[in-house]
C-alpha cells in the first residue's frame, strides 16, 4: 500500500499551490539535500511529464530548490526559494524533457559541488506523498510495504549485518530489503522497507555505524 | 489496515464505532503512537485549516491576481440575506473558495487529500459545524473519517490530478466530506459510504485543466461545487437513499476513467479550458511570450 498513515490524506500542512507538483516537489528535493548532505555548488533539476508542462504556475521549481535548501513543506520562505538559492551561491539549471517516464510527474535532481555528486530521481504520486526510483545510478523497487531506509555505505564486510543488527535491537521488522553497488569496495546502497516507523533514535544509532555515508528515511 | 470501504465499514459495525474510531486506531498501531498524539497532530492541522479560512475571510489575491476575494464576496451576499441555495451550502462554498485562494496565493494550507482539492473537507465542516453542534473532539474526528475514505481512494485508484484527473482530487474530496458529514450528523458507517459513493458519481470524468498550470482556474471553483455537492450527497444518504453501485466499484471506476482520460486532460495544460482563446491569452499574460521551457 503506498499511502499507510492518515496523514498522508489529510496533510501534509504546506505552501500552496500543488500538492504533488509543491508539497511533492519540496519533498524530492529536501531528499536530494538531506542524502547529499551540504550546500551544493550546482543543482541541475530535470521535469519529466506534468512536472515539465506544469511547473512554473504550480512553483514546482521554488519548491525542489527550497528543499534542497533544506525547507520543509510548511516552509514560508518556499516562495522566494530561487533568490535565496542565489544568495548562497548556488547554481540552479532548469531543464524540461519530454521523455516517457512510468509517472507523470518526475523529477531528476543532480547536486554537485567539488567533493561529488548525488543524483536522485523521484515521483509525486499524489496528495504530497513521493516515491524515489533512482538513486545515484541504483534503480530503487520499493514495494510500499513499509516506511524505507535508505542507507548508502561503504561496500566492506560487516556493514549490512551491522544495519540489520540494530534493526533487531530494536525489534524493528524488515519486510523487503535489497542491496546494490556500483563497483566492488566502492559506494553502495541499502533499501530496507520496516513493518512498523522507524523512531528517531534507531536512526541516530545507524548514523554512528562505521562504514555509513548517508542515511533517509521515506514513505512515512 | 482495512483495503477497502467494505472492510472499513464492516469493522465500524461490527464493532459498533465511529469510521473515525477505525481511523484512529490504526493509525495509533501504524506509529506506534499514543492517543493524544494522534489527535494532537490532526489538532494542529485544523488549526492550519482554520488560519486559512480566517485569512481568506479579510480577503487575498493571489500573484496573478487570476483569484482571490471571492470569499468575501459571498460571505456578504449571504448576510444580504438574499441566497437562494440556503446559508448553509453556500458558507460551505464560501469556505471552500476562501481556502483554495490561500493556496493559489501560496499561502498555508492543509491538502485534504491535495492542495488543489484542500477547499471541500474544510469547507464543509466549518459550514455543518454549528448546525451539527460539533465540539472540538467532533470536528478533529471529521478529518479522520474524511482521511479513512480518502485513504482507499489513495490505496486502490489515485488522488493525483496527473495519474486521474480533477475527480480523482476534487471528487475525492467531495466523497471524503460527504461521508464525514454522515457521521458527525449521526448517522450510519454504511450511509457514509453511500455518501460518498453518490457524491463521487457525480464527480466521476472531471479534467483536470488548470488555465496557465497554475492551481486557480477552474480549482477554485471546483472546489466551491465540490462543497455543494458533499453537502446534498450526505443528505440524500441521511434521508435513507442508497446508491445502486457499491461505494468500491464508484472508487474502481474513478480509477479506470482516469487511467483512460487523455494525457491533455490530466494536469498539462493542454486540453478542456486551459486551450481556450482566453486562457491561453491569460497565460501569456502571464508568462510573456512563448519562452516556454517545452523544447
Amino acid at each position: 500500500m503506498k499511502y499507510r498513515s492518515v496523514f498522508d490524506i489529510i496533510g501534509p500542512v504546506m505552501v500552496g499551490p500543488s500538492s504533488s507538483h509543491t508539497a511533492g516537489a519540496a519533498r524530492i528535493g529536501l531528499m536530494a539535500g538531506k542524502l547529499f548532505g551540504r550546500t551544493p555548488r550546482t543543482a541541475h533539476i530535470t521535469f519529466y511529464g506534468s512536472f515539465a508542462d506544469t511547473y512554473r504556475g504550480h512553483g514546482t521549481d521554488v519548491a525542489i530548490v527550497g528543499g534542497i535548501m533544506g525547507f520543509d513543506t510548511f516552509d514560508l520562505r518556499i516562495p522566494q526559494a530561487l533568490d535565496i538559492a542565489r544568495e548562497k551561491g548556488i547554481e540552479v539549471i532548469f531543464e524540461t524533457s519530454d521523455l516517457l517516464t512510468d509517472h507523470p510527474n518526475t523529477a531528476r535532481v543532480l547536486l554537485e559541488d567539488e567533493f561529488g555528486t548525488f543524483e536522485i530521481v523521484g515521483i509525486s504520486i499524489g496528495g504530497g506523498t513521493i516515491e524515489i526510483t533512482e538513486l545515484n545510478g541504483f534503480p530503487l523497487k520499493l514495494t510500499g510495504g513499509g516506511p524505507a531506509l535508505v542507507v548508502l555505505h561503504h561496500d566492506r564486510f560487516g556493514a549490512i549485518a551491522a544495519v540489520t543488527g540494530v534493526l533487531a535491537n530494536h525489534q524493528l521488522n524488515i519486510g523487503h530489503m535489497e542491496v546494490s553497488r556500483h563497483e566492488k569496495g566502492m559506494q553502495a546502497l541499502m533499501a530496507i522497507e520496516i513493518d512498523e516507523t522507524i523512531p528517531a533514535e534507531v536512526i541516530a544509532e545507524l548514523e554512528r555505524l562505521p562504514q555509513i555515508e548517508r542515511i533517509a528515511i521515506f514513505g512515512e | 489496515m482495512f483495503k477497502s470501504v467494505e472492510e472499513l465499514v464492516t469493522i465500524a459495525t461490527e464493532r459498533n464505532i465511529p469510521i473515525s474510531e477505525v481511523m484512529i486506531e490504526q493509525e495509533m498501531h501504524v506509529r506506534r503512537a499514543s492517543r493524544e498524539d494522534i489527535i494532537g497532530m490532526m489538532d494542529r492541522n485544523l488549526e492550519v485549516m482554520e488560519e486559512a479560512v480566517e485569512r481568506a475571510l479579510q480577503g487575498v489575491t493571489s500573484v496573478t491576481g487570476l483569484t482571490g476575494n471571492d470569499a468575501v464576496l459571498m460571505q456578504d451576499y449571504i448576510r444580504s440575506g438574499k441566497s437562494l441555495a440556503g446559508d448553509l451550502i453556500l458558507d460551505a462554498v464560501s469556505k471552500a473558495i476562501g481556502t483554495n485562494e490561500v493556496n493559489a496565493a501560496m499561502g498555508r494550507i492543509c491538502a485534504t487529500p491535495t492542495a488543489g482539492s484542500a477547499g471541500v473537507v474544510p469547507g464543509t465542516l466549518f459550514a455543518v459545524k454549528d448546525r451539527l453542534e460539533m465540539d472540538r473532539d467532533a470536528m478533529i474526528r471529521y478529518l479522520f473519517t474524511s482521511g479513512a475514505f480518502g485513504f482507499v481512494v489513495a490505496n486502490n485508484a489515485s488522488i493525483s490530478g496527473a495519474a486521474g484527473g480533477c475527480q480523482a482530487e476534487v471528487g475525492s474530496a467531495t466523497g471524503m466530506a460527504a461521508a464525514a458529514i454522515v457521521e458527525a450528523a449521526g448517522g450510519t458507517p454504511d450511509q457514509s459510504a453511500t455518501a460518498f459513493a453518490i457524491a463521487l458519481k457525480n464527480m466521476l470524468g472531471l479534467v483536470c485543466d488548470p488555465v496557465a498550470g497554475l492551481v486557480e482556474v477552474p480549482c477554485v471553483k471546483r472546489n466551491a461545487m465540490g462543497g455543494a455537492n458533499a453537502i446534498v450527497a450526505a443528505d440524500m444518504a441521511l434521508a435513507g437513499i442508497t446508491s445502486r453501485i457499491p461505494c468500491d466499484e464508484v472508487i474502481s471506476a474513478m480509477h479506470e476513467v482516469g487511467q483512460m482520460m487523455p494525457t491533455a486532460l490530466k494536469e498539462t495544460a493542454k486540453g478542456g479550458l486551459a486551450n481556450t482563446p482566453t486562457a491561453r491569452r491569460l497565460e501569456r499574460n502571464i508568462f510573456g511570450a512563448k519562452e516556454d521551457a517545452k523544447q
